[in-house]
């Protein structure tokens, strides 16, 4: 373990970068002139389950996107496992916003799953037997296997959502990066997917989360990175999860009745 | 209708004379080049058609405008320096390098001008498709007053010109369509997750921009390929309506790409063809009306997304849910108003003419409300999400559940099993 400061001067128990499943070092990202990333170090705990908090555009989905190459930085340093992250992609699964594609495609909801696959199936590959029955028990895990055969124009949004954990599912990984994914879904499926994450951390995987709903953080996560443009805090929800680093992440920006819910929540 | 027979028995000579040239053409009997012109135009048409699904599948289907008007400077600059040379210039091998390296130039440029300026990709294919066009036709104007004789016919790569097609220029035409279609079956699972999924793609690492380079890449061989048929300003239409075509007729994007190979390949061969069956039709443009002719029977019959299919679907739903309204209605005792309902009703047997129920209209009735209240419990049921989608108020739920799932469902309204039917 090394001590790092934040920028507050908050003093935080960060495991060292070569055991993180994420470690993030000076990642500043800028569309145009205006920064949406600042020299953010960020050290994600391994087997824990991490949200990503902040206020909109606060460089969230940023963040995670330039974390994974897919967008350009402008300075900075990502490590996978210690590792550069291009040695390491097949142990990462992405679940972009469900908003980033267009549903109208024509594709059949086992075909989306059977893309987490490609690895398996390269460019060539017939798909078989067992490549249809992973991708249809990673459908019956997020509890969509009675879709399979649908056209994903037919799904609803939270439906749609659990197609895309299906596809991450499919690629068996250890860092699992999901960007917003309880973001306009009704209970039922915010319910299957907080189940899976959490059975992912079961099994030893680490998972983070892009987060929006202050109300459900304490529930959910273990850990918390709070930034906006800048990063917070970070560290256990109990210390770093608290009115204070909230009041520094969010600025005047909370509406009054979060702040009350949070009073409660908090305690 | 004085003088009418003459006139008549003309025509009906010249329609069995028409008749007799289309059927030759259709089984290649029309002469060497006619079916040269035909096995080019086919194979032209298969790989026109499965390239330009993955790039209407990428939303980048004008970019295709943009490479092909890009071609005509490298074909005159092609021209005039193998003329330079000292060798023959209307060498098609040639012009079609020189149309590829110009091509990639104004995709490059494209490119460049998408990722590196705020112009829109719109705007970016405006610019780059009317500056390259501009200067291929001054280019063009140069040549044609360089001397009569060495007038090659560039223009032909205009809207094609297949009239002195030589067995050299089929074989080239031939080759490129297998090698392009052969790399994009080579490279289709990239291009689909790239084109339904971009940043997924990125995050495992794909290549998107070498990938979608590639495509455009096999785009600009395809219309290079192309350019002796149907010629640089309308390969468009065999890269773009194959795939709109395909689309109406299914929701898998690898059938999609088959069936764009197929209206393509058939609209080629056909479109030469019936250019062959008679003088003066120009085989490019016969192409592209006949692939047009099957996106517009598409467009109307095509179960599912066709226009027709749509209109026929509203109808009947909106004719059902008066049926389910007035149903709900009776059961419930309460007054219809509407006259549709009631017309409806009538003519099915279920109310008589003053609106009392049948004695068929109450069962129907009292089954209508109890399938309400059924739906009403798989709604609220994760367990039966998959059916619970299906709901629209008006499938009867036998479609969607066992009897045992039912029975299962009744057993928690309570009362009676059995409902009459």
């Amino acid at each position: 373990m090394i001590e790092l400061a934040t920028h507050d001067g908050v003093k935080i128990d960060l495991p060292d970068i070569d055991s993180s499943p994420l470690a993030v070092r000076g990642l500043t990202v800028s569309y145009g002139q205006k920064p949406a990333v600042f020299s953010v170090d960020m050290t994600v705990q391994p087997g824990a389950m991490t949200a990503i908090i902040g206020p909109n555009g606060a460089g969230k989905s940023t963040l995670l996107k330039a974390a994974l190459g897919i967008v350009k930085p402008l300075s900075g340093q990502v490590t996978v496992f210690g590792r550069p992250l291009d040695s390491q992609r097949s142990r990462i699964a992405y679940v972009p916003q469900r908003a980033s594609v267009d549903w109208d495609f024509p594709t059949r909801v086992l075909d989306v799953v059977l893309m987490g696959l490609y690895r398996e199936l390269g460019l060539l590959r017939r798909v078989r037997a067992r490549h249809l029955a992973r991708a249809m028990d990673c459908l019956a895990r997020v509890g969509m296997h009675d879709f399979a055969d649908r056209q994903i124009g037919q799904l609803s949004g939270g439906q749609q959502q659990r197609v895309f954990l299906a596809r991450a599912l499919a690629q068996d990984a250890d860092l699992y990066l999901l960007d917003e994914p309880f973001a306009g879904v009704d209970a039922a499926t915010e319910k299957a997917i907080i189940t899976v994450l959490k059975s992912l951390k079961a099994a030893g995987k680490t998972v983070v989360v892009v987060h929006h709903d202050l109300a459900t953080v304490t529930d959910y996560f273990d850990h918390v990175f709070l930034i906006n443009t800048r990063p917070v805090a970070e560290g256990p929800v109990a210390e770093a999860f608290t009115a204070d680093t909230l009041q520094a992440t969010y600025g005047g920006r909370l509406a009054t009745a979060q702040v009350d819910q949070l009073a409660r929540v908090l305690g | 209708m004085a003088g009418g027979w003459p006139r008549r028995r003309w025509t009906s000579w010249r329609a069995c004379w028409a008749e007799a040239m289309l059927r030759d053409a259709l089984l290649l009997q029309l002469g060497y080049n006619a079916t040269l012109v035909a096995i080019g135009a086919t194979l032209l048409g298969i790989s026109a058609g499965v390239t330009g699904t993955f790039l209407f599948l990428r939303k980048r289907a004008l970019v295709s405008d943009a490479i092909s008007h890009a071609t005509l400077p490298g074909v005159c600059i092609a021209f005039m320096v193998m003329v330079s040379l000292g060798g023959d210039g209307r060498n098609l091998a040639g012009l079609l390098a020189g149309s590829a390296l110009s091509a990639w130039v104004g995709l490059l440029c494209l490119n460049w001008l998408t990722r590196n300026t705020r112009l829109a990709e719109d705007a970016a294919i405006g610019s780059v498709l009317s500056v390259f066009f501009g200067f291929g036709i001054v280019l063009l104007t140069v040549i044609q007053t360089m001397g009569a004789g060495r007038q090659a016919g560039l223009e032909g790569f205009l809207l094609g010109s297949t009239a002195g097609m030589l067995w050299a220029d089929a074989l080239v035409i031939a080759l490129g369509g297998a090698c392009t279609l052969a790399l994009i079956l080579l490279i289709r699972r990239p291009m689909t997750m790239v084109a339904f999924d971009p940043e997924y793609a990125a995050a495992r690492g794909l290549p998107v921009y070498r990938i979608d380079l590639a495509m455009m890449g096999l785009v600009m061989a395809v219309t290079v390929v192309g350019l002796k048929i149907v010629g640089l300003i309308l390969i468009v239409a065999l890269l773009i309506i194959p795939p709109v075509t395909a689309r109406f007729w299914s929701e898998r994007s690898d059938r999609v790409v088959m069936l764009s190979g197929l209206v393509g390949g058939l609209a080629g061969y056909l479109g030469a063809a019936i250019s062959a069956s008679a003088p003066n039709l120009p085989t490019g443009p016969i192409i592209v009306l006949v692939a047009f002719g099957f996106f517009a029977v598409s467009l109307l019959v095509a179960p599912g997304r066709g226009v027709l299919a749509a209109v026929l679907r509203h109808l009947r739903f909106q004719r059902r849910v008066h049926l389910r309204q007035g149903l709900l209605a009776l059961a419930q005792g309460q007054p219809i108003y509407e006259r549709l309902t009631v017309r409806l009703l009538h003519r099915a047997g279920l109310v008589r003419a003053d609106g009392v129920a049948t004695e068929s209209g109450r069962a129907r009735a009292a089954k209508a409300l109890r399938d309400e209240k059924r739906w009403e419990i798989v709604r609220a049921d994760q367990a039966h999400e998959a059916a619970a989608a299906l709901y629209d108020g008006l499938r009867d739920i036998e479609t969607v559940l066992t009897r045992d799932q039912i029975d299962e469902i009744d057993r928690r309204i309570g009362g009676p099993q059995e409902v009459p039917a």
